[in-house]
């Protein structure tokens, strides 16, 4: 038989029953409509959880002032050990290394703020132009702290949207003067409101370089600094490149501490892990279904069509062609099932993103093509019985059967 | 041309064996105009069915046109049946969806044959059995006799050389049922072997070669015409 004729005859067939087709596309649909919402939804919540994180830094290794392990009861336990401050200078000398991103000395207290006749109690950021790519902030209206030597004390400053909007109301902000504890600084951006990272909220910071918050805050020291590795692999070299270099500056003294997020970065992957494995077998459950729904279906088909097999027997046609006329016709509607259900998925994804515009809902583009592929492979697997039962088929009574 | 050897056909019904064909022996000649007769449960559908390849025998030997048919393998069978035979049944068995030419092309689509040689062959047929102008219309735009007619188009679209026709008239009007033996007598005239399993004695006695089956033997096998 020609394959001309072989989708030819299929597709008759199909299109001879409209309420089988109907219920059989239904099926198939579901199915992968059910694979690619889960999926999409899946990759949604991942891509929400990598955007908490990725807002946090990544890469990111912490410095601290002192040093957190117990040692036990020592020589330096009755000498009193102070640790010795973290400079700006400290900071500055950690970027020399190759495997350093940015750095990012940080300050942090509270402060009074005001403007004319507001006043409010704000969390003030002492840090330098760094600070806005590590921590993947985006700016509102005007531009982060200007890069440039950190000890400098420039007059300036960044605030967060509510900041501007309980100081100056309507005002427009940008270029205003305003006063910060004892001192003015000019505001020359807004920090746009996405940037929520744990414990502190972008929206309510006063951003200042680092030099002005030590001169606000009346000190010389440092609270944290933030250093950015350009890979994950480095993190370790890196971390004794900071120990080595504090030493050096700290008379011998390893008077702090370095976190990593190693661990979290490993809670994080297991999490991820589970999740796609559970979005993977709920997308193969239901693929599952929509293959044994195929096989009921054809299997109806085959009992509907048995005259018609019978003739196609007598007429001269061979078990194979009998096979290959049953898959082909599973074939096509998986295919347009399985094309269809991608449609509804991708029209529900796009409901689902109107609904919860936070949660970035798109179906993965491995999903699509597993969905797609799995339910064709599904659809001609279950199908091979009932097409294997059709060829099998006594023609005698196949053509009695009426 | 065809040589059935003591050919038996038994079916398990329960707990019993039914014997639908007992030790038969029939040979039919090239060109034959056969009938077979007789009352229900003789055994001539079964006959039929083998005679067709649908059915196998249980034992002995079924030659057509010299080779042995039960010693083939399936599709080899499923060949021969597409090649040499041709089958009318009593209940037309068209393909609803098909239009009368889609019906009568079927074979050759099976056989792989190009789109435009089997245009030109319905055509032949169609014309044949008289139905030119109804190519395009589905088994239920036809009545019962042009429905049969479209059967026979069918069944002799690969020039086979036996046509096997089951009841042929048994759902047919008297007129339809009389035009379409005709059809199928002037193509037994052109050489082709029509062998026609009937109730009806009338249609049975037009042959030249009359077989009256009882419980699965040949109780009577009368040549030459005689007068109803």
């Amino acid at each position: 038989m020609r394959s001309g004729d072989i989708l030819r005859f299929s597709l008759g067939a199909l299109q001879g029953n409209r309420v089988r087709t109907m219920l059989m596309l239904l099926a198939m649909s579901i199915g992968v409509a059910a694979v690619v919402l889960l999926t999409a939804v899946g990759e949604g919540a991942r891509l929400f959880v990598v955007n908490e994180f990725a807002s946090l830094g990544t890469n990111l290794l912490i410095v601290l002032p002192g040093r957190s392990e117990t040692a036990g009861i020592g020589p330096s336990s009755f000498m009193g050990e102070t640790p010795r401050d973290l400079t700006i200078r400290d900071a500055m000398a950690l970027v020399r290394h190759s495997a350093v991103r940015r750095v990012a000395p940080l300050n942090v207290g509270e402060v009074h703020v005001s403007w004319r006749q507001r006043e409010r109690e704000v969390p003030v950021i002492g840090s330098t132009s760094e600070l806005l790519a590590i921590r993947h902030w985006k700016m509102a209206q005007g531009r982060f702290l200007p890069p440039g030597d950190p000890e400098l004390a420039a007059p300036l400053c960044v605030i967060g949207a509510k900041v501007r909007k309980e100081l100056f109301g309507p005002h427009p902000a940008l270029g205003e003067m305003m006063s910060i504890g004892d001192r003015r600084c000019r505001v020359i951006g807004i920090m746009g409101s996405e940037g929520r990272s744990i414990g502190l909220d972008v929206e309510e910071l006063v951003i200042l370089p680092v030099a002005s918050a030590q001169m606000l805050f009346n000190t010389n020291t440092l609270f944290r600094i933030l250093v950015e590795a350009k890979s994950r692999e480095a993190i370790p070299r890196i971390k004794t490149h900071i120990l080595s270099t504090i030493r050096k500056r700290h008379q011998g003294e390893e008077d702090v501490t370095v976190i990593t997020q190693d661990a979290v970065l490993a809670t994080f992957d297991r999490i991820f892990r589970a999740l796609t494995l559970t979005v993977a077998g709920v997308a193969g459950i239901s693929l599952g279904v929509a293959g044994i729904l195929t096989m009921n279906v054809m299997l109806i088909t085959v009992s509907q069509r048995t005259a018609e097999i019978g003739l196609l027997k007598a007429l001269g046609a061979h078990r194979r062609q009998i096979l290959v006329l049953i898959l082909t016709e599973a074939g096509v509607l998986s295919l347009v099932g399985a094309l269809l259900g991608l449609a509804i998925g991708e029209i529900g994804s796009l409901v689902i993103g109107r609904i919860y515009p936070a949660l970035p809902v798109s179906a993965p583009w491995w999903a699509i093509a597993a969905a797609l592929g799995v339910a064709i492979v599904t659809g001609l697997t279950f199908s091979v019985l009932p097409a294997r039962r059709a060829a099998r088929l006594d023609p005698v009574q196949a053509l009695s059967h009426r | 041309m065809i040589r059935l050897e003591h050919v038996h056909r038994v079916f398990q019904v329960g707990e019993q064996k039914v014997h639908a064909l007992n030790d038969l022996m029939l040979h039919i000649g090239l060109g034959e105009y056969l009938s077979i007769m007789g009352p229900s449960g003789s055994g001539k559908s079964t006959l039929l069915n083998i005679l067709g390849i649908l059915d196998r025998s249980t034992s002995g030997q079924y030659l057509l046109d010299g080779t042995d048919v039960t010693s083939l393998t399936d599709d080899q069978q499923a060949r021969t049946r597409r090649e040499k035979i041709g089958f009318v049944f009593q209940f037309f068995h068209l393909v609803p969806r098909l239009t009368a030419e889609q019906n009568i092309e079927l074979p050759l689509v099976l056989a792989g044959v190009s789109p435009a040689e089997r245009k030109a062959r319905t055509g032949r047929v169609l014309q044949a059995v008289g139905l030119e102008a109804r190519a395009h219309h589905r088994p239920e735009e036809l009545s019962g006799g042009q429905r049969q007619r479209v059967a026979i188009a069918r069944a002799t679209i690969m020039e086979p050389a036996v046509l096997l026709a089951d009841e042929p008239t048994g759902n047919l009007d008297s007129a339809s049922g009389k035009e379409v033996i005709e059809i199928l007598e002037q193509l037994n005239r052109k050489g082709i072997i029509l062998i026609v399993v009937t109730h009806d004695p009338e249609i049975g006695g037009r042959a030249r070669r009359r077989i009256r089956l009882v419980d699965g033997r040949i109780i009577s096998d009368i040549s030459g015409h005689e007068k109803p």
